[in-house]
């Protein structure tokens, strides 16, 4: 188990090393970079201005060495610009350059500082971070169960009219993407023209102050894509178990039927639904993306946004290197909590 | 002129699409008076859940081709009508001449462009992109999981790492790092056209080879076949480089198409994978490599025919994904032009009045949902009809 453990980590390092570098060179190519010059500087610079904006702030280095630095292994940059300053990148604003640390990148727990936010890195991200966890929180909260007992409803009894039709529910919830049911439901339950206004079109207030009304329609929105593929997956098992042959005895020994639902079946009936639902919450990142732009919910989906459009390096590599580690994380959760469950898996 | 009441405009649509009607009776009728000759096609037709899903996709198919070929849209997609800007479904076009259609059915959105017929428009756009991307992705992930499964070792590591890599990435930050202009400026998206649309290539040459290098001539024909009207497509699409002049493939359509596909391949190289490593235990590819078959006939002729199943289910909801791919590409404003009719620009731009006009937004939402709905009913008849044999 620990070697297993061990194993699973080395790839989970390599995977982030590789995947940080993927995006570090992507948003270093020249034209991202003659973007960030242009939008941190002004929109009418000439081509040597641009290439002095980008060497004075050592953009300009090969990408390997900015990557070491940025990663923490190499020497952070102290470059004398044409303009007379001295930069360095770890250099603190109003303290003394000499007292400035060699090495500043992730290992020293330096995120860097975004350029559109003009923040550290690592306190923009821990504070968006709370809130879209808190989404999540209640995303998973209002998920999960109604997932499971859709999917147990529908599975203990194959084939009959609430098995058809809770499935076809699970069917149009996993057809329709936020961005479509989003849509509708703010038409329905949100438009001040011809809708019912039960609820608010917009999440923004809830960030401060989450209300039933301000903070079910993002959270409804996204629970509903994630319910449909759970929910099948749970009738599937739930469907198989319900064959088994201990299903069959306990029936015939006169077990009542709801009895055998929860004591017998439901145990061994959840053990596929777990796997699926900690796989499933990468998916719900993507979601979580659409529904913070789309309630204007300035949460981590909302940055990833805001970071990839401004081409704002150092935050964007947060965002990934974050949900990289959830992606991660939660597939390793998976692996394990499917061995525990199932005694007749055992990690080889 | 008056406005339309609801009753006229369900009418005057269902008119618009007399086409569409037409097509979906012929096919029903015909595919069900044979359709003990049709193999699994037609074993669709027993299923209820499965008609349904065909009808639906069908209706799309044919609604998009008749689109395209102008048979059924009332408006030019990209036209702005003076004064008709946000105006309500079943508004009468001021000023309309001779030969133009009196009404926007469906209203106009906030350029005043008429709503239903970009939703006809837009479904040309999803029509033309989504099948063959996921054709594609199914290449590259068959060309590479089959060998993977196959060999094993250290070609299934270094090919699982990667695949796992990519799918590592948030979908959506991969779009934004992909499809941007500046990234489009550096060449990258053509090189990345270059690698995957070789594996289609790469796959038939292998499909012929491995069976027929026993007959050479026969072997000669269909290579030298394959390679003509692939390296042609190939240079075309990839390299706009046709030398006829006769194939081009439109920049921004091919950054698209690129990205969609390297998201979808990694998921289905798993599949692949997966369901060889079932299929390669099994006796009869045993007696394969008893009787002296080489390693890619083996894969190609004997593990790939006996996955079709679960992979034709896996392919139609994999076009359903591709088309909810292509709608958040929309939906951020990446790739495609900002004018485009394609339901998830037009999505996009109906959200940002949806408090007042409801109109602009929930015509493309619902049709975007009504294919999604129908690839995946259509995926769970054929698995029903599938698993019975």
């Amino acid at each position: 188990m620990g070697l297993f453990f061990l194993r699973r980590l080395g790839v989970m390092l390599l995977t982030a090393l590789c995947l940080t570098f993927i995006v570090f060179w992507l948003t270093n190519l020249h034209p991202n970079l003659e973007k960030l010059a242009k939008t941190q500087g002004n929109f009418r610079m000439s081509d040597e201005a641009v290439a002095t904006y980008l060497g004075n702030r050592g953009y300009l280095q090969s990408t390997p060495v900015k990557y070491g630095q940025w990663l923490g292994v190499l020497p952070g940059y102290v470059i004398e610009g044409t303009d007379g300053e001295t930069r360095g990148r770890c250099f603190v604003n109003g303290a003394d350059p000499v007292d400035a640390p060699t090495f500043c990148g992730v290992l020293q727990g330096d995120w860097g500082s975004s350029t559109v936010f003009r923040d550290e890195v690592s306190s923009i991200i821990a504070t968006r971070l709370a809130l879209t966890g808190k989404l999540m929180f209640w995303v998973l909260v209002l998920m999960i169960p109604a997932a499971l007992i859709v999917g147990v409803l529908a599975g203990m009894r194959e084939g009959s009219r609430t098995d058809r039709s809770l499935s076809v529910v699970s069917i149009v919830s996993t057809a329709t993407p936020e961005y479509v049911s989003g849509v509708i439901l703010i038409a329905v339950f949100a438009s001040s023209a011809v809708g019912l206004k039960w609820f608010k079109g917009t999440a923004t207030s809830a960030m401060e102050n989450a209300t039933f009304e301000n903070f079910f329609l993002p959270v409804f929105t996204i629970a509903l894509y994630g319910m449909g593929y759970i929910a099948r997956m749970t009738r599937a098992s739930m469907a198989e178990v319900m064959t088994a042959q201990y299903i069959r005895t306990a029936r015939l020994k006169g077990v009542s039927f709801g009895n055998i639902v929860v004591k017998h079946a439901l145990r061994n009936a959840l053990i596929a639904p777990f796997t699926v639902i900690m796989l499933q919450i990468p998916w719900l990142l993507n979601g979580v993306v659409i529904v913070e732009t789309l309630f204007n919910y300035k949460g981590f989906g909302w940055t990833l946004v805001q970071a990839a459009q401004n081409n704002d390096i150092e935050l964007l590599l947060g965002v990934s290197v974050v949900s990289v580690v959830v992606v991660l994380i939660t597939q390793l959760i998976s692996d394990i909590g499917y061995v525990y469950l199932n005694p007749r898996i055992s990690v080889s | 002129m008056e406005p339309l009441s609801f009753t006229q405009i369900t009418l005057a649509i269902l008119a618009e699409l007399l086409p569409v009607w037409i097509g979906l009776a012929a096919v029903f009728f015909l595919s069900l008076r044979y359709r003990r000759r049709l193999g699994l096609y037609g074993k669709l037709f027993d299923s209820t859940i499965g008609m349904i899903g065909f009808a639906i996709v069908l209706f799309w198919v044919l609604t998009a081709i008749f689109g395209a070929l102008d048979l059924i849209g009332t408006h030019d997609p990209l036209a702005q009508a003076s004064g008709m800007k946000n105006k309500v479904p079943g508004t009468p076009l001021r000023g309309a001449e001779d030969g133009e259609y009196g009404w926007y059915l469906l209203g106009g959105d906030n350029l005043a462009r008429d709503v239903f017929s970009r939703v006809i428009a837009g479904a040309w756009e999803v029509i033309r992109i989504a099948p063959f991307a996921t054709l594609f992705a199914f290449m590259v992930g068959i060309t590479l999981g089959l060998p993977a499964a196959y060999y094993g070792g250290r070609l299934d590591t270094v090919l699982s790492f990667i695949a796992n890599l990519v799918l590592a990435f948030p979908v959506i930050l991969l779009f934004y790092l992909l499809v941007t202009p500046e990234i489009v400026a550096t060449g990258i998206p053509v090189y990345m056209a270059a690698v995957l649309f070789l594996f289609p290539l790469i796959f038939a040459v292998i499909l012929f080879n491995s069976r027929f290098h026993v007959q050479p001539a026969k072997r000669n024909l269909y290579l030298a076949v394959t390679l003509v009207v692939g390296l042609w497509l190939y240079l075309g699409i990839a390299w706009n480089a046709d030398p006829l002049g006769i194939i081009s493939f439109p920049p921004n359509l091919l950054v698209v198409f690129v990205a969609v596909v390297f998201v979808n391949s990694p998921t289905v190289f798993r599949i692949v994978r997966g369901l060889a490593l079932d299929i390669k235990t099994r006796d009869y590819v045993a007696a394969a490599q008893t009787r002296g078959e080489g390693p890619w006939y083996i894969m190609l002729w004997e593990i790939l025919p006996n996955a079709r199943g679960p992979l034709i289910v896996d392919f139609c909801l994999r076009i359903g994904y591709t088309t909810i791919l292509l709608g958040t590409l929309g939906f951020f404003g990446l790739g495609l032009s900002p004018e485009s009719p394609d339901w998830g620009s037009t999505i996009n731009e109906g959200r940002k009045l949806l408090s007042i006009y409801l109109h602009p937004a929930l015509p493309p939402a619902l049709s975007l949902l009504s294919l999604v709905l129908g690839l995946n009913l259509l995926a769970d008849g054929l698995r029903e009809e599938s698993l019975r044999d």
